[in-house]
């Protein structure tokens, strides 16, 4: 079969895949929301108008208005923006991190290995959650902040993974011919064993960002994660849970968004390990 | 009903990317009580598939489409049971038993041999339990399982290799079929155990007139066991006829060409061998005309003007599916004989060493428990001393285990022995640190065992063949790149214009031919060759002996050759170096080795290669082969051989025998010689 066969087989099962297909869409409608706010949002996420506030849905305010009297659903529109943000940028650092650590602790084996994999270990004794909550309490919250822990602390996972690729991978004939040769070693690993074992980490990625994005909110919600007024679905729920009385669409909105959003990341990463794993595919 | 079993025209389908593939084509055979009948061909050539079609055992996509399958004792088609059918149950394990190729997989790691054994029995033979244990515990003693009786709680991972096989034989033979297949049987085991089974198969089918299909791609064992023998091309049997009369007059064109492609072990030194060009025609675009029209030396115009041929017969008792007529068939013979055959280059080798090792040793530490602790030492290889010398190929042959891998690693300097010392170009590389050692990795190459995992299958051809030159500076700049990898595709034999593709778009003989010319990018002094044809298919192997022989011609290369085919090895070695359990035996020069065989660990494993001519094989004398190869934990003291050595004498149990010239360059490592 043909390395480029091999893609279009893979993008034609991901488009034969309808429930991928329509999470990819939902994800890329997300995405539009979140670069064209400016444009979409009908108010100023942060213009309070204390004259108006906690008013139920009404052809001004679609979804109403918060307790400052803020417009609900620019604030969800801008909202978007933050959890898609983090969510993408904290895979990134985790991948970027995780997957060098994870090369060379498999690929040198020994003192390394074990160094490298006991300290991991060490972070995935914590809950993700309180390792965070510890993090932020120290370097502070923010968008960058908050993507930076988001990041370390689920950096373990592509350590592992990429460490027990690289343990088989390195015991392939190809990677003793490139070692005998004259490879030096990060070369080898580089341009010989990374190639070789990316797949899985991407599909691991498109995974992580779902539950990413899902840290953040929880991280909001217990008021760690984005400060005021920057407007992020996990402060806005916390926020509007206390006015579920006065406008109780201020709180579920948000929370709705969270849930879809996920839900669609998850099964866009499901079906592109299925697209990518022919043995899921059905053909092998 | 005149057959035990008969196939007739039978058909299978594979469903791949909507499209229907004929994997069997109308493929009819028979058998009878007590036969043994051999099936050959390349892989793909459907061999399997007509066995496993015939039992119903295929799998979707696969789909039996055709054909009928008599059986004795059943009037009817048993295609037209349903694969699940009481009847098809019963024939399969039944009266007909199936032993494949894998032994590690084939057996349940977590019940015991008996369990297994005996639940078969109580299957099919509708015995109680005491009875089908007392059962069980005869089929292992006929299998030559020594202890049967405590040997029925082991467990498989026990066993060795071969010893599963045996396991699986019992097993297989312990419903009383009346028809046994052996799928590939001994293809994974070494050629003295291999020999040893088929020998104990061929037995104990007289013994109980069982009919036995073998099916195999190699030549010499049908030579050696098969009575009858079919062989396939393509999804369709070329021809069929007794084994004597395929190997002293075959008829098909394809069969001529196979027989003049292998090595044989009696060979000649200046032996010629001709490859078949091209390769097999892919089942999904496979031509309506003769499916071996493209690669065949007698092909005639009008072949390809008609169907496929049918199964013909020539005499009685003999089949090819061929157009041609007898005349014109001997017209093209004596036209291809009068062709000029292009010798093979050969160029002696000169008196400069190459290479050479002295007193090696490595051992590998054994691990326990939590601490790691160290508890002993597997003894990989020991006390190896050879020479090789510039433009020379050595042999390096011997079974599993025996350390040529470990051999050939230490010399890369994958492994850096405890002790010895490795003289390359006169500078003893064997303690050398990775910074040391990096203008070197240029001098020596290597050329694996399996070419499809030994490139790098997210690299282009191109960036494979080319990278020694980049790492080790050998070009100035792009330009000069390119035509170096041009010229070393052209080398090789490919096509430059495929550089830009992946590995997997190769065929298993073209991405050899992409190992070689890695090897050679780095003009390199030796090269050491892995057991470099064993993954490729017969007709494959002689282009890349032809292959390698040539370069060697023209380049003066030196070659480790590395190979458990000793046919092969004889065919391109100069000298021959014979390992057993990490220790080297004898080395002599090919043709004195054959014929002046001394040590007697050679001599069994000689007599085990099968040579594909039944006249050959009824003449060769036969040396009984005691035991197994033991495990290298457990070396027996002394000589390594001596336990299964017939000659043996109480010196050998103490004592380790030396290497020692027996004039010639005939070194021995046996007290036999000594005077």
């Amino acid at each position: 079969m043909k390395n480029n066969d091999r893609w279009k087989k893979t993008i034609k099962t991901l488009f034969a895949r309808k429930v991928a297909m329509f999470s990819a869409v939902v994800v890329v409608l997300f995405i539009l929301l979140a670069v064209f706010a400016p444009v979409i949002a009908p108010y100023d996420p942060n213009y309070a108008d204390f004259a108006s506030f906690l008013q139920g849905p009404s052809g001004t305010h679609l979804l109403g208005t918060d307790n400052y009297g803020r417009d609900v659903l620019s604030r969800i529109i801008y909202g978007t923006r933050v959890s898609l943000i983090i969510g993408v940028l904290a895979v990134m650092i985790a991948c970027v991190i995780g997957t060098f650590f994870g090369m060379v602790a498999g690929y040198f084996g020994g003192i390394v290995d074990d160094v490298i994999s006991r300290l991991m270990e060490a972070i995935r004794a914590i809950p993700q959650i309180i390792l965070a909550m510890a993090l932020t309490a120290v370097f502070g919250s923010g968008i960058r902040n908050l993507a930076i822990i988001l990041g370390i602390s689920s950096m373990a996972g592509y350590v592992r993974m990429m460490r027990g690729q690289v343990l088989t991978i390195k015991e392939a004939d190809y990677i003793m011919a490139g070692k005998l040769q004259g490879n030096k070693d990060f070369r080898l690993m580089f341009k010989h064993i990374l190639p070789n074992s990316i797949s899985p980490i991407i599909v691991m990625m498109t995974q992580q960002v779902g539950s990413t994005i899902l840290s953040e909110a929880g991280l909001s919600f217990l008021g760690l994660g984005i400060s005021a007024p920057t407007a992020s679905w996990g402060s806005m729920v916390s926020e509007g849970r206390l006015f579920l009385m006065q406008n109780p669409v201020f709180a579920l909105t948000p929370g709705i968004c969270v849930a879809v959003l996920v839900i669609c990341l998850n099964m866009f990463g499901d079906g592109v390990r299925d697209a990518l794993d022919p043995r899921l595919r059905g053909e092998v | 009903m005149e057959h035990l079993l008969e196939i007739k025209n039978i058909e299978t389908c594979f469903k791949t990317d909507g499209q229907l593939v004929k994997a069997v084509d109308k493929v009819s055979m028979y058998i009878n009580p007590g036969e043994i009948v051999g099936i050959v061909g390349e892989s793909g050539s459907g061999k399997s598939v007509t066995m496993m079609s015939s039992l119903q055992l295929i799998s979707s996509p696969g789909k039996v489409t055709g054909g009928e399958v008599y059986i004795q004792g059943n009037e009817n088609n048993m295609l037209e049971y349903g694969p699940e059918s009481e009847e098809m149950r019963h024939m399969r394990g039944g009266k007909v038993s199936m032993i494949f190729q894998e032994p590690m997989t084939s057996l349940n790691p977590v019940l015991t041999i008996g369990y297994q054994i005996q639940e078969n029995i109580m299957e099919h033979l509708h015995l109680g339990k005491e009875e089908a244990k007392k059962r069980t515990i005869e089929m292992l003693k006929m299998v030559n399982i020594p202890d049967a009786e405590q040997r029925f709680d082991y467990y498989p991972q026990q066993f060795s290799g071969g010893m599963r096989q045996r396991i699986m034989i019992a097993m297989a033979m312990s419903s009383e079929p009346t028809i046994l297949v052996a799928d590939e049987a001994t293809t994974a085991l070494d050629v003295t155990t291999q020999a040893q089974l088929l020998e104990m198969i061929r037995d104990i089918a007289k013994k109980t007139n069982t009919a036995v299909f073998i099916v195999t791609h190699n030549l010499g064992i049908v030579a050696r066991f098969a009575e009858r023998i079919y062989v396939m091309y393509s999804g369709s049997v070329v021809e069929m006829t007794d084994a004597g009369r395929l190997f002293a007059n075959p008829e098909h064109p394809y069969t001529r060409a196979l027989l003049r492609a292998i090595p044989r072990l009696d060979d000649p030194r200046d032996r010629i061998l001709i490859p078949i060009d091209g390769l097999p025609p892919n089942p999904a675009t496979r031509p309506e005309y003769c499916p071996f029209y493209e690669r065949c030396e007698y092909r005639m115009d009008k072949c390809k003007g008609m169907k496929k041929p049918e199964l013909f017969e020539l005499e009685p008792g003999h089949f090819a599916a061929c157009h041609l007529t007898e005349e014109e068939k001997a017209l093209k013979a004596a036209e291809i004989a009068g062709k000029e055959l292009k010798k093979a280059p050969r160029i002696e080798a000169g008196e400069e060493l190459c290479l050479e090792v002295k007193n090696v040793r490595k051992y590998f530490p054994i691990y326990k428990g939590m601490m790691r602790k160290k508890v002993g030492e597997v003894k990989a290889i020991e006390d190896i001393n050879f020479k090789v010398r510039k433009g020379e190929t050595l042999g390096i042959v011997g079974e599993s285990g025996c350390g040529k891998t470990t051999l050939a690693r230490c010399i890369m300097r994958v492994y850096r022995p405890e002790e010895g010392e490795i003289f390359f170009g006169g500078t003893d590389i064997a303690n050398f640190s990775d910074k040391q050692l990096y203008p070197y990795r240029k001098r020596i190459a290597m050329i694996f065992q399996d070419p499809f995992s030994s490139l790098d299958p997210r690299q282009t051809a191109e960036s494979i063949v080319g990278e020694s030159l980049l790492l080790h500076k050998l070009v100035k700049n792009r330009e000069e790149y390119e035509k170096k990898v041009d010229e070393l595709f052209r080398i090789v034999g490919l096509d430059p214009a495929l550089k830009y593709r992946v590995p997997h778009e190769f065929s298993g003989g073209q991405r050899q031919r992409i190992g070689i010319a890695r090897a050679l990018s780095s003009n390199p002094d030796m090269i050491i060759c892995d057991e470099p044809i064993s993954a490729l298919d017969v007709s494959i192997q002689a282009q890349i002996i032809n292959l390698l022989e040539e370069l060697q011609a023209k380049l003066g290369l030196a070659y480790l050759f590395i190979a458990h085919d000793l046919a092969v090895v004889k065919h391109i070695s100069n000298r021959i170096l014979v390992m057993y359990l990490g220790r080297v035996v004898e080395i002599a020069e090919c043709e004195e080795l054959y014929r002046n065989t001394l040590h007697p660990y050679t001599k069994t494993l000689l007599s085990a290669v099968p040579v594909a001519d039944p006249v050959v094989e009824a003449q060769r004398e036969r040396v009984p082969i005691r035991g197994e190869v033991p495990s290298l934990t457990n070396r027996p003291s002394g000589c390594p051989f001596h336990d299964r050595c017939p000659h043996a004498l109480d010196r050998c149990k103490k004592e380790v025998p030396m290497l020692k010239d027996t004039g010639n360059g005939h070194e021995v490592a046996c007290f036999l010689y000594d005077k």
